[in-house]
């Protein structure tokens, strides 16, 4: 404990000294090393023994990651390297690879400036590898490469020198070609990596050993005599010539960019506010005197401090006693503790200046991706948008009827710590669902719920989450009238441009930017112009458009009404699933004169049933869920693999041939894809590997539409016939 | 027949004695309370005086399917009671107008209501007042609190014209509004408007009009604000230019500050 108290006063001394801080990520597709890498970072601190480094994990602190061998949580820990005689900080956050738990690996980008991205010689670029690299330029993350495992290239694959140094060339390239289709302009601005340069690292993790370009220099060790070791199977000299953590860490302290640096470019990208304001200043400038900017990207729970919000401060100094405004709660939250990890541990410190990664109690209605600010009119940060949704859904009940409240207040907390989570609490029919990335992360959630909050709970089987949509328009506006018919709405209901769904799916348009900014973009993207001028609310992927001009009241009623859109595209006509692509246009409203007529009890269900009854009048229909599946087989083993895929409804969209493995890509529906793992293990003698991504919804065949209607509304208790448009206009 | 009935402004002896013949002859009473509501009578005490079962309505059941209740009147003496005096909600006008439409016949029983119970309790003078309008509970809508700021528009419409203005004060099923919380609203919608005309406004606040311990307070908006009028119901107003009777009736009546009297005009 001594050592630890040790590296902590050391961390604290270099806390206010920007230009010597990097904040990074290590970031990579599922067993291609992070954790093991990680390891040996923190045995390069003094943090665990060199010789547990690679196989301690330390970082997968949970007994759950440690049993099943994977990362479910990030890990945060700082510590403190020396690079050419002066000590930095490196504050790294470990992130998980599973497709399942992408929404870690999402936040942390935000909480970074630089991230290791982790390759496995042999395997090379992977599905989740393009995936986190394209997060991280999202974010303006910088990347380097590691590329690990590189032993195996010699013992399984038996390459000689030359045809070694071809691979990992051509790995190099891959991932540079990767880069350049993300954002040409990045990759000719210097973000591509260069192993000449330095900012391509060779090793194996397991096996504590690294080597960069620029160091064989001084540490008389190239390729050659790499694959000289790897030969006579001598790894301990490699490790002890040329030591892993320093071979990355020089690395990450000459390529990666200081918080100084970083932030110049990063606040621009993920906070649309005002620039020309005292906070954009002084984030830009990474000033510790600004006022605090602080973005939450995780929530955990302390058995003694209570909930702990873990994220990156751009502005200002955080310090116990402070009392700050949290983005879209009406009162303040005061600080308790300020602290950084060291893994499991939190170690308090005093104050956290500009820069670093904080961890931080007492902010009681922080979720992950709140703006925590000293300003309480401050922009929040742009939402972290994960590429992935949840869709998958089960149904959780308490196995004692008495756990009841207890559970519904334990639901409520895991959703604020894991915003990928979806909890739906229905008071009316006592039904818990919770919809997730896909089947394990769902497992992980509820295995967690027994373990850590004593709650003894069942699951049901898995099932889909669908979403509503339309593919044609009202004709005309609809009446939307308020309980006391004393008001009147009249909502157009038609779909969005394809290309504006993704553009806010992907969060290039949001209601954080300026006007301007957003205005642009949507008509970029097709939207109409005076439309794209008058947007009210963007909610998920529906869009609420003001179009009347210069009527009373409207303003101080505008909230109500989008209160009402919200929850019309939350709980959708068709079957009460989630909407999606749908623009509603207020063509005309009649208010009341007076406002205790128009309140949150008239417009809201006003607003509400306009949109369900247009949504239904506009041809509705219901998308499903699809997953792309990547799975590599062995020649013998294809058959299996593929009847697997064809028997889901799946296609196949390519096949392609690596040495004597055949790597197939394919897509299907969530639905089909339950059970797969113990399928393909079957199918293939557990000689496949194989992962998924989320690839979207699409419309369900016509012919299934009302069969799955039925099934839907039936299972949630509903009259199981399709709903008219009549059924939610009341006169 | 639908009979309207008002009841009064505080309980179950203000109302009418044609209205109190209506209720003993009707068939079947409703009411609502939730426009507004007799602070001094509860629902038992009402129907022991009347003689009859009173069947109290939901805002549901008025508001959005009336239409069971007010056909029983095709055949039946239906009387409805509210408080006040009928019609001065809106709300009582649209239930009117959809019987009508059902072809039922109806009528309307006035009885004293708090809009001109607050000229004779102030001092007042009923021609001074312009429109009216209702102060309601700021709500909180995707996290922000929001308050609706047309009410101080229409004071200060009002004052520009040198007439007074009457503030109904919301009443929801678990809580109502004071006149001190009013005086105190009306002070944050000016904040958030950015006008500067009721810092220095006069406020008067009635509670408990039609009751033996009514009370009546004038002074300034902000020391309003702080002032404690008691129980249930109360109504404020903010007056504009004052004649000098007025300001006479305010000091006498309701405590006002007495340089008001050097302000007040013909």
């Amino acid at each position: 404990m001594g050592k630890r108290k040790k590296i902590a006063e050391r961390v604290t001394a270099l806390m206010d000294k920007p230009d010597k801080i990097r904040n990074i990520g290590i970031v990579a597709h599922i067993d291609h090393g992070k954790t093991t890498l990680s390891d040996n970072l923190l045995a390069g601190a003094g943090m665990i023994s060199m010789e547990l480094a690679g196989k301690q994990l330390f970082m997968d602190f949970d007994p759950l990651e440690q049993a099943r061998g994977i990362t479910i949580d990030s890990a945060n820990v700082s510590m403190v390297h020396e690079f050419k005689g002066e000590e930095y900080l490196i504050n790294m956050i470990d992130t998980p690879g599973h497709v399942d738990f992408g929404g870690d690996v999402t936040r942390a980008m935000r909480a970074v400036d630089g991230a290791v991205v982790v390759v496995d010689a042999v395997e090379g670029a992977m599905p989740q590898t393009e995936t986190v690299l394209r997060q991280a330029l999202k974010e303006n993350v910088h990347p380097v490469l590691f590329v690990n495992k590189v032993d195996r290239l010699l013992n399984e694959l038996k390459v000689d020198k030359q045809e070694m140094q071809l691979r990992l060339g051509k790995l190099i390239d891959n991932i540079n070609k990767l880069i350049r289709g993300m954002n040409e302009e990045k990759y000719k601005a210097g973000w591509k990596v260069d192993a000449a340069e330095g900012s391509v690292a060779f090793g194996s993790a397991l096996y504590n050993w690294a080597i960069s370009v620029p160091q064989m220099k001084s540490t008389g060790i190239g390729f050659g005599e790499v694959y000289d070791y790897c030969q006579i199977g001598d790894m301990k000299t490699l490790a002890e010539r040329c030591p892993l953590y320093v071979a990355v860490n020089d690395m990450v302290i000459r390529f990666l960019p200081s918080p100084i640096k970083a932030q110049k470019e990063r606040v621009g990208v993920i906070w649309h506010g005002d620039r020309s304001s005292k906070l954009y200043k002084s984030m830009e400038s990474c000033d510790p005197a600004g006022p605090i900017a602080f973005m939450v990207t995780d929530i955990s729970v302390d058995p003694h401090a209570g909930e702990v919000a873990t994220g990156r401060l751009f502005s200002g100094t955080l310090e116990r006693g402070m009392e700050l405004s949290i983005s879209g709660v009406a009162k303040p939250n005061r600080v308790q503790q300020t602290g950084i990890f060291m893994g499991a541990d939190r170690i308090e410190v005093e104050k956290i200046p500009a820069g670093n990664i904080a961890a931080v109690t007492g902010l009681r209605d922080a979720f992950v991706g709140s703006t925590v600010s000293s300003d309480r009119d401050a922009t929040p940060f742009e939402d972290i948008k994960h590429v992935s949704e949840p869709v998958v859904t089960v149904a959780v009940e308490a196995k004692n009827t008495r756990d009841l409240p207890k559970l519904v207040e334990v639901l409520r907390q895991v959703a604020k710590e894991d915003p990928t989570l979806n909890i739906n609490i229905n008071e009316e029919t006592g039904e818990h669902l919770m919809a997730g990335m896909g089947e394990l992360h769902l497992e992980i959630v509820a295995y967690r719920i027994q373990r850590d909050k004593g709650v003894e709970i069942t699951t049901s089987p898995p099932i889909v989450v669908y979403r509503e949509s339309i593919g044609g328009k009202t004709s005309g506006a609809v009446e939307g009238k308020s309980p006391n018919h004393h008001n009147r709405f009249y909502i157009e209901i038609e779909p969005l441009l394809p290309e504006v769904v993704d553009a806010i799916k992907a969060g290039e348009v949001s209601m954080k930017m300026e006007e301007l900014e957003r205005r642009n973009i949507l008509i970029s993207k097709g939207m109409d112009k005076e439309e794209s001028r008058n947007i009210s609310g963007i909610f998920e992927s529906n869009i609420f458009i003001n179009m009347t001009k210069g009527v009373q009241y409207l303003r101080e009623t505008m909230e109500l009404m989008l209160e009402g859109f919200v929850e019309a595209t939350k709980n959708g006509p068709i079957c009460r699933e989630p909407v999606q692509g749908v623009k509603a246009k207020l063509i005309d409203v009649k208010l009341h004169e007076d406002a205790i007529h128009r309140g949150p009890a008239q417009v809201i269900p006003a607003v509400r049933q306009a949109v369900q009854a247009g949504i239904l009048m506009a041809n509705p229909t219901l998308l499903e869920p699809f997953q792309n599946v990547f799975i590599q087989v062995p020649q013998e083993q294809m058959g299996g693999a593929m009847s697997e895929i064809q028997g889901r409804r799946g296609m196949i969209l390519s096949m392609e041939t690596e040495g004597d493995m055949i790597i197939i890509k394919a897509k299907a529906p969530v639905s089909e894809l339950f059970g797969f793992a113990g399928a393909i293990r079957g199918a293939t003698e557990g000689r496949s590997l194989w992962s998924t991504e989320f690839a979207g919804f699409e419309p369900i065949p016509p012919a299934a539409m009302v069969e799955t209607v039925r099934q839907i509304r039936g299972r949630k208790g509903l009259k199981t016939e399709m709903p008219k448009p009549s059924d939610y206009l009341k006169a | 027949m639908l009979s309207f009935v008002g009841l009064g402004l505080y309980d179950e002896m203000d109302v009418s004695v044609k209205g109190l013949a209506a209720i003993r002859d009707a068939d079947l009473v409703y009411a609502e309370f939730y426009t507004s509501h007799l602070a001094g009578a509860t629902p038992e005490r009402l129907a022991e005086f009347y003689g009859k079962e009173v069947r109290i309505l939901s805002r549901e059941e008025v508001e959005v399917s009336p239409e069971g209740w007010i056909g029983k009147a095709r055949e039946k003496k239906v009387a409805f009671l509210v408080g006040g005096d009928p019609m001065i909600s809106t709300t009582h006008l649209d239930l009117r107008l959809r019987a009508l439409r059902m072809g039922i016949v109806t009528r309307v029983i006035h009885s004293s209501s708090i809009v001109t119970a607050v000229s004779g309790l102030t001092g007042l003078q009923n021609y001074r007042f312009a429109r009216s309008t209702s102060i309601p509970y700021p709500y909180v809508a995707s996290g922000k609190r929001i308050v609706a700021t047309s009410p101080y528009d229409v004071v200060v419409e009002n004052l520009d014209r040198n007439l007074h203005t009457l503030l109904f004060l919301d009443i929801q099923p678990d809580r109502y509004m004071t006149a001190s919380e009013g005086a105190a609203l009306l002070l944050e919608m000016e904040e958030i408007s950015g006008g500067d005309r009721l810092r220095t406004a006069l406020g008067v606040g009635v509670a408990r009009a039609g009751s033996d311990d009514a009370v009546v307070i004038a002074d300034r908006l902000p020391k309003l604000a702080d002032r404690d009028l008691g129980g249930p119901l109360h109504i404020l107003v903010v007056p504009g230019r004052l004649h000098f009777m007025e300001a006479e009736g305010l000091v006498a009546l309701a405590g006002a500050p007495a340089e008001i009297l050097d302000g007040a005009g013909p």
